[in-house]
């Protein structure tokens, strides 16, 4: 249905789609451009975050402590999986990287399935963002609203440690060069359980924030990580900025063609892409470098 | 070894294949396998086979393989529940063929990246199949419903007909599909192209370097892996009477990766194996240990443990204890190349060396035109003039920095040049490529080694001697490359050259640093250069094997146009009849040995002006 409102709505909604694909993105591509690995278990860490925070929910009623649940049952479970597992493939052909981790994607798929069930799970959104708010020209969920503000405010705090702190210079050095890194003293193996940490911690947080709209359900990741794979190549692998601007792309497009015909949406994306891909085989924002 | 007592052991594996998918039916039921078990065994290990090919042997890790699976089986069981087809083999191959051409799509698209991004691309790519079946092609594909009534096939013998309609009848027609595919996939293996995708899996650059056209390599191998999908997309939807859209979902691109890995890779049998392991524990832990859906979980930490610690899966765990407990000696090759030990001739006498036809062409075998080459602000080559006669031994020394390597890629087309022309026996080779060039009969021995390191010497000559012999690129998909004529000569005169007769059969990894060193000389040799470029051949030697391989490059370099870069003088001014002197990134000065060790500025230029004359 084409009509001014309707193209509104839409795309405030592809907004709204485009700043959460945005956080999980980034989250993807500073693993991979710091560590060189590509982590498949991405989505399902995006659906468990949203599982950690909807149980704190329960047993708190809180917003926020869902989402800091959320964000740091995350960060804590993407520590430990570096320590245990990911340390150890540093050293083995990406593609042992990549089966791992699909391998552990699915682990933690079926732990959830098997602690919470296949049904889904939900939570409402908070008290000071529920209802609806009047823009003037159109009238838009107050939480949706809210999102895009708390995943900008997000990606703002993503931007400052990885430009504006030391840890980030050292990332960023640590993207350039690992093992110059290394060499000058500084503990690159520790930069690189922060950095995992860091990543993972922002897909548990989108898992979180992504609940009050979407409910749940064990599965919700791996749709969600294709979509991510496709932003960062559209942004250009192992680029934040690319991932900022591929996830926004995206999001308008999901959401825009929606509107002419919803089962096209998805065929219209993988299409943006092929086309990046042709045109920019680096994509937008990326550099010569890995990969 | 009589010939026909080795013919039967090379067929080994498939005869044991059919010994054993012809006692499974009687064994496998007591440890409760069902036949419809069995018969979705036999369509993953089929399905597997080809993604064996892709991912085992070719390198190339696609999490799209569902893409395939699902249109070979929708477009087999659309012609014959919708369209009216009444032959089932047809409707496969039709299926197949679609597939597979499917395959050649969407490998244009993949193959224009590798590693992640190749990963990352097809399972986009998949998801984009799958939309297509769910939604916009509904109306043909049935959508979320699927394609029920799918028919089995009927086979008029004359004097029966056989109508293979489930269970055990089923499992037979199965059965031969599945060792057709194997039989033919085999015979793909230890194919020439069987051997350059190990080559490109290995190292993709040198393949390239050695004159194999790699995409095309790549692609096929795709193209391949789709149709080995299609097929058994096709047969699941017989089997089953229904065509489940669910084919085509990550879900079972993720299987078939699993199964693969968990059976091992590069083995062929593995996916068979993996496909038995999953579907028995998939039967085993839900209705016999009741644990309902969490059996994934079982298999999601099984999969885990498998690539962190038996990386090579069951086959390849089995084959490494085996080998072990029988010689107490390293695991084979990761890609054991069937055949391999068939090429070896009887005699160890050299072969004469096959030559290209000689060119018509009697000016200078190389010129190079203003050439340069910028990176960033750096002018790593300035305008360089540079002329090399046909069966001159030159030698090209400078100090470090100087642009000596720099100027060796852009004369074998690695990079291009940021201006200027290069002219090779006086055709044009600026920006064809180092494929182009190598074909062309050019060709370098790198500074750091460019092998491919798990096969053995005498493998690794034999890819380059594959590209000599067979062009860049050649659709011989069930050739054994011993038939090739030429091909064992040329493989046994190059190891003879570089003196690793000897030591042929010995894995990369095993050999000593001279002798890589000389393995790398011998890759260039066999691609039976008319140009031959040394970039450092003498590059981390001791004494002792540089005095050697000074008396190897005198004995290669008779009758050959050869230019060598090297930093021991010594050596080089003993080598070569001419030396040109390399300067930041200009040619200092050119001339005879005895002229330049007499040169002034060449003495200045090496040490830096402090020498007072």
């Amino acid at each position: 249905m084409l009509s001014w409102p309707n193209f509104l709505a839409q795309t405030f909604n592809g907004l709204v789609l485009g700043a959460l694909l945005a956080l999980l993105s980034s989250g993807l591509t500073i693993i991979y451009g710091t560590l060189g690995v590509l982590n498949l278990a991405h989505g399902a860490m995006f659906m468990v975050g949203g599982y950690a925070g909807v149980v704190a929910y329960q047993y708190t009623g809180s917003y926020l402590v869902a989402v800091a649940a959320g964000a740091g049952f995350v960060l804590l479970l993407g520590i430990a999986m570096e320590q245990i597992v990911i340390r150890h493939f540093y050293d083995r052909p990406d593609e042992d990287q990549i089966l791992v981790t699909f391998g552990l994607g699915i682990v933690y798929v079926e732990v959830v399935r098997f602690l919470f069930g296949s049904l889904s799970q939900s939570m409402p959104p908070p008290s000071w963002a529920a209802g609806i708010t009047s823009l003037g020209f159109m009238i838009y969920p107050t939480y949706r609203l809210a999102v895009v503000g708390i995943v900008a405010l997000a990606l703002l705090v993503l931007y400052l440690v990885l430009y504006r702190s030391r840890l980030g210079m050292i990332v960023r050095a640590g993207i350039e060069d690992s093992v110059m890194v290394d060499s000058l003293g500084i503990n690159i193996m520790r930069v690189f359980m922060v950095v995992f940490g860091i990543g993972s911690m922002a897909a548990g947080f989108a898992g979180i924030v992504n609940v009050p709209i979407a409910p749940i359900t064990p599965d919700i990741g791996e749709s969600i990580l294709v979509e991510a794979f496709v932003v960062v190549v559209i942004g250009g692998v192992g680029s934040f900025p690319g991932a900022i601007l591929g996830g926004l792309i995206a999001g308008e497009i999901l959401s825009l063609t929606s509107m002419i015909d919803p089962s096209y949406s998805q065929v219209m994306l993988f299409a943006v892409m092929t086309l990046v891909l042709m045109l920019r085989p680096h994509g937008l924002l990326g550099s010569q470098g890995r990969a | 070894m009589a010939p026909s007592l080795r013919g039967f052991r090379a067929l080994a594996p498939e005869t044991s294949i059919v010994l054993v998918l012809l006692v499974a039916p009687f064994a496998l039921p007591y440890i409760g396998l069902v036949p419809d078990t069995m018969n979705r065994i036999l369509v993953f290990g089929l399905f597997g086979i080809g993604f064996d090919l892709l991912f085992g042997y070719a390198g190339m890790l696609s999490f799209g393989q569902s893409a395939f699976f699902g249109t070979g089986g929708f477009v087999a069981a659309y012609l014959l529940t919708q369209a009216g087809l009444t032959s089932v083999m047809l409707g496969l191959l039709v299926g197949t063929i679609a597939a597979a051409f499917a395959g050649y799509l969407v490998g244009l698209i993949a193959l224009r990246r590798t590693g992640i991004y190749f990963a990352m691309i097809t399972v986009a790519i998949a998801e984009v199949f799958f939309f297509m079946e769910n939604s916009p092609l509904s109306s043909f594909t049935g959508g979320e419903n699927g394609l029920p009534g799918v028919p089995a096939p009927t086979f008029n013998l004359g004097f029966m007909t056989i109508h293979p309609t489930g269970g055990w009848s089923m499992y037979g027609f199965l059965a031969i599909c599945y060792v057709v595919g194997i039989v033919v996939a085999r015979r793909i293996v230890a194919s020439p192209v069987g051997r350059v995708w190990v080559a490109i899996r290995e190292n993709p650059l040198r393949a390239a370097a050695v004159g194999h056209n790699v995409h095309a390599y790549k692609l096929l191998a795709f193209v391949i892996a789709a149709a080995y999908a299609g097929f058994a997309g096709g047969l699941l939807g017989v089997m089953q009477g229904y065509m489940p859209p669910d084919a085509f979902t990550f879900d079972t691109s993720g299987q078939v990766i699993m199964m693969t890995v968990i059976g091992g890779l590069a083995t062929l049998f593995g996916p068979l194996v993996g496909a038995a392991v999953w579907l028995y524990l998939h039967d085993f832990l839900q209705a016999g240990l009741g644990l309902g859906a969490s059996w994934r979980l079982v298999l999601g930490l099984v999969f885990v443990l498998l690539v962190t610690f038996l990386r090579r899966g069951i086959l390849g765990g089995v084959a490494d204890l085996y080998a072990r407990l029988r010689r107490g000696v390293a695991a084979p090759d990761l890609a054991p190349v069937p055949g391999a030990r068939d090429m070896a001739p009887e005699s160890s006498a050299l072969a004469p060396q096959p030559t290209r036809p000689i060119p018509t062409y009697d000016g200078p075998i190389l010129v190079a035109r203003g050439l340069s080459k910028r990176f960033g602000g750096l002018l790593a080559n300035d305008s360089i003039d540079f002329e090399v006669q046909q069966g001159e031994l030159r030698g090209v020394i400078g100090p470090n920095g100087a642009g000596k390597t720099t100027f060796f890629k852009m004369l074998t087309c690695e990079i291009p040049p940021s201006s200027g022309s290069i002219l090779f026996e006086g055709r044009d080779i600026t920006g064809r490529g180092v494929t182009e060039v190598c074909q062309a009969g050019l060709t370098k021995s790198y500074q750091v080694n460019q092998l491919f390191n798990r096969l053995t010497a005498r493998q690794n000559v034999l890819i380059a001697a594959l590209a000599e012999r067979r062009g860049s690129f050649r659709l011989d998909l069930l050739r054994d490359p011993a038939g090739i004529p030429g091909l064992i000569e040329l493989v046994e005169h190059t190891l003879g050259l570089v003196e690793l007769t000897s030591r042929a059969d010995v894995s990369v990894s095993d050999l000593a640093y001279g002798e890589k060193r000389r393995l790398e000389i011998g890759l260039a040799l066999a691609t039976s250069p008319a140009l031959l470029l040394l970039d450092e051949p003498l590059a981390g030697m001791s004494p002792r094997e540089r005095a050697e391989t000074v008396k190897l490059l005198k004995s290669i370099g008779r009758g050959r146009t050869t230019i060598i870069i090297d930093h021991d003088m010594d050596a080089l001014f003993e080598l070569v009849g001419r030396v040109t002197v390399l300067q930041e990134g200009k040619i200092l000065v050119e001339g005879a040995p005895d002229e330049i060790k007499a040169s002034a500025i060449v003495q200045e230029a090496y040490l830096g002006g402090v020498l007072v004359p």
